[in-house]
């Protein structure tokens, strides 16, 4: 992009790339700081800068700092002693690494077992709304059924009911179950959403019938067209429905708070917050739980960015 | 409960596409061409059993989804004319739960808290969106650094989040008022002062809140058809005409959503509140649901809860159903200009 290519065939297929590696961290609108296209007069010559890069950084750089500062400061207080931070004004750099807080945290009876709590709830809900979402979106998109859109339209309409509502008489259903207090009460209401159902159905429904009409034709059961041909079809959108379960359930407090009450069974969130009180003196554990919560999380969000924001904007905008 | 970001207004594309939907290729050409592959079953009893599998393989969700949520309106609905404390037998009261609320300072402050953060975060929360979507829309070096920098703090959960801003925003030995020790202003009560904890609770939202806006609109800004740019640079448009006349109006619809988004998870709040000042200093910090959730499982008075959950069920439904009303108004009135148009 600095210099010029000197063949013009080359032009061309410099622009695409570049464009092309724009678009995979997202497109810019054309013509804001595009290529210049090749011959036009103004193109280089208007881009002579006063400073070697360009002055959104200055605007960008600050800004973005603001909004890494607290995160650095939550892996800087978990690598700092108790006297460090407990100093004050606390020093905002640690002298060295001290590891006491997370020795502290995973040699504790409960956090590991909380760990292990949320995961299998947050897992459990993404395997079943990957399974029971897909049959369920499958059945609306492509069989009959008596009722089958009033079925549909209520499940829809179901997603406008604000969580606050139910969450007294779930927790009455879940007491009827003889589920509070156990791990079934976080894993039964999660276990398929709306969302799952319809998103899938969606996809399903944008992908070509004459593939499964063929595989139908050869004998091949719904199961089976399901299974051998719809879903490998259909990875970003059960990637989607995989990153959003996996992001809600993990972090939820709300629910855990009500329906579970022994702390053997709590969630890492649920753990993580009577943690804070019965450790305030010991903030470099706090903040080393703290880490150990957020880092699932962060990871999947690093390693899946693109799904992961991908399925943000869908949730959102397609629509 | 997982509650996801789902779509507010989701227009039903299979069903629009009418036409299509309601032939049935599958069971159509197995039934009635004389050539279909030769199936196990006769058609009727073919079509049964795909009946049967459908509904095998929905029932599962539709159990779950509709059962734990229409038996929980109608139940919530049941209950708020009802004293009921989760445990005894409960009681028929009538409207009195409804009644008791109207009168209720601590709900009327709840009210008042939840609208004043929600009057401020929704436009706040957009405002630096777009700022910052701008920003980030165009060829920069580090720009999906960027990008990733703002969106993280999204996805950390409500729980970390006040974890970690109760230990930087700790009056005696937080690092903000380390900070602000080092510029010469004097230590802040922050989330223990009650004239700033709602503020600094705004502050935490608007911090891991703003990325989701930036991500939509920058989704949305690369979604403003290059044609109509270029025609516009022609046109001799400079940068702020561009901006003004040409990419802010394209964002009309995602900026609806993201008005109804905003504003439906800053009444819905909790979390962070329940992590950060439960409420308090004085019921500063008090939002609906944090007064709900208080009113059922800390009060056990569950009945009154779910009158204050209703209460702010209705809130909501108004405000979905506001757009789609003022959309009616504005089509209604086009038409009528229409009308008029015509006559002359």
């Amino acid at each position: 992009m600095t210099t010029a290519s000197p063949s013009p065939a080359a032009s061309p297929s410099s622009a695409a790339s570049t464009s092309s590696a724009v678009s995979a961290s997202g497109p810019v609108y054309a013509g804001a700081a595009g290529p210049a296209p090749a011959g036009s007069a103004e193109g280089p010559g208007r881009r002579r800068r006063l400073l070697p890069f360009s002055p959104w950084h200055l605007l960008l750089a600050p800004l973005c700092l603001v909004f890494a500062i607290p995160l650095i400061w939550l892996l800087l207080s978990s690598v700092m002693s108790d006297a460090e931070i407990n100093r004050f004004p606390p020093s905002l750099w640690p002298s060295g690494i001290d590891l006491e807080g997370y020795r502290y945290v995973i040699g504790n009876a409960m956090f590991p077992r909380w760990f292990a709590n949320s995961l299998i709830v947050s897992l459990t809900a993404v395997a079943s709304n990957l399974v029971l979402g897909s049959l369920g979106g499958y059945a609306f998109a492509r069989m009959r059924f008596a009722g089958s859109r009033i079925l549909l339209a209520l499940m829809l309409a179901t997603m406008a009911i604000p969580f606050q509502l139910t969450m007294i008489p779930t927790f009455l259903v879940m007491k009827r179950l003889g589920l509070i207090d156990s791990l079934g009460a976080l894993i039964v209401p999660s276990l398929v959403t709306p969302f799952a159902v319809f998103l899938l159905r969606q996809f399903f429904l944008s992908l070509p019938r004459e593939l499964e009409e063929a595989a139908w034709l050869d004998g091949c059961s719904r199961l089976g067209v399901l299974w051998r041909i719809v879903l490998p079809l259909s990875r970003p959108a059960l990637s989607t429905v995989a990153v959003l379960t996996f992001l809600t359930t993990w972090n939820d407090l709300t629910w855990p708070l009500i329906a579970i009450n022994h702390d053997t069974q709590y969630t890492l969130q649920l753990g993580l917050t009577t943690f804070q009180g019965q450790h305030h003196t010991r903030w470099s554990a706090v903040m080393a739980g703290n880490m150990i919560t957020v880092l699932p999380v962060l990871l999947a969000f690093l390693f899946a960015q693109k799904t992961f924001i991908q399925s943000i904007t869908s949730s959102g905008l397609k629509g | 409960m997982p509650r996801l970001p789902t779509p507010v207004t989701l227009p039903d594309r299979g069903e629009k596409r009418s036409p299509r939907t309601r032939t049935r290729p599958l069971l159509g050409k197995a039934g009635t061409a004389p050539g279909a592959p030769p199936g196990r079953h006769t058609p009727r009893r073919r079509m049964r059993q795909e009946t049967a599998t459908a509904w095998a393989f929905v029932a599962p969700s539709v159990l779950v989804i509709l059962g734990l949520s229409v038996v929980p309106v109608v139940w919530s609905l049941l209950l708020s004319f009802q004293a009921d404390d989760l445990v005894t037998p409960s009681r028929w009261v009538g409207l009195d739960n409804y009644r008791a609320l109207a009168q209720d300072p601590h709900f009327d402050q709840a009210v008042r808290n939840t609208i004043v953060y929600t009057v401020l975060y929704v436009p706040l929360s957009i405002g630096f969106g777009l700022l910052l979507a701008l920003a980030l829309n165009r060829r920069i070096r580090l720009v999906g650094l960027y990008r990733t920098l703002i969106f993280v703090p999204f996805v950390i959960s409500a729980a970390a989040q006040g974890v970690l801003f109760s230990f930087i925003l700790d009056p005696e030995f937080g690092a903000a008022n380390a900070v602000l020790d080092k510029i010469g202003i004097s230590p802040q009560g922050f989330l223990n002062d009650p004239g700033q904890a709602l503020a600094a609770l705004l502050a935490i939202s608007l911090w891991s809140g703003t990325g989701f806006c930036v991500v939509v609109l920058l989704a949305a800004l690369q979604d403003v058809p290059p044609s109509l740019i270029e025609a516009a640079r022609l046109d001799g448009a400079g940068r702020l005409h561009l901006l003004r006349h040409v990419v802010l109006p394209s964002l009309g619809p995602v900026m609806v959503f993201l008005l109804l988004w905003q504003a439906i998870t800053s009444l819905q709040v909790f979390d962070l509140v329940y992590v950060t000042t439960k409420g308090g200093p004085l019921g500063s910090t008090t939002v609906i649901v944090y007064f709900i959730w208080e009113q059922a499982f800390k009060n056990f008075t569950a009945g009154y809860g779910a009158a204050a959950a209703y209460a702010l069920a209705l809130a909501l439904l108004v405000l979905a159903a506001l757009p789609r009303l003022t959309r009616s108004v504005r089509d209604r009135a086009r038409t009528d200009r229409h009308l008029e148009g015509a006559a002359r």
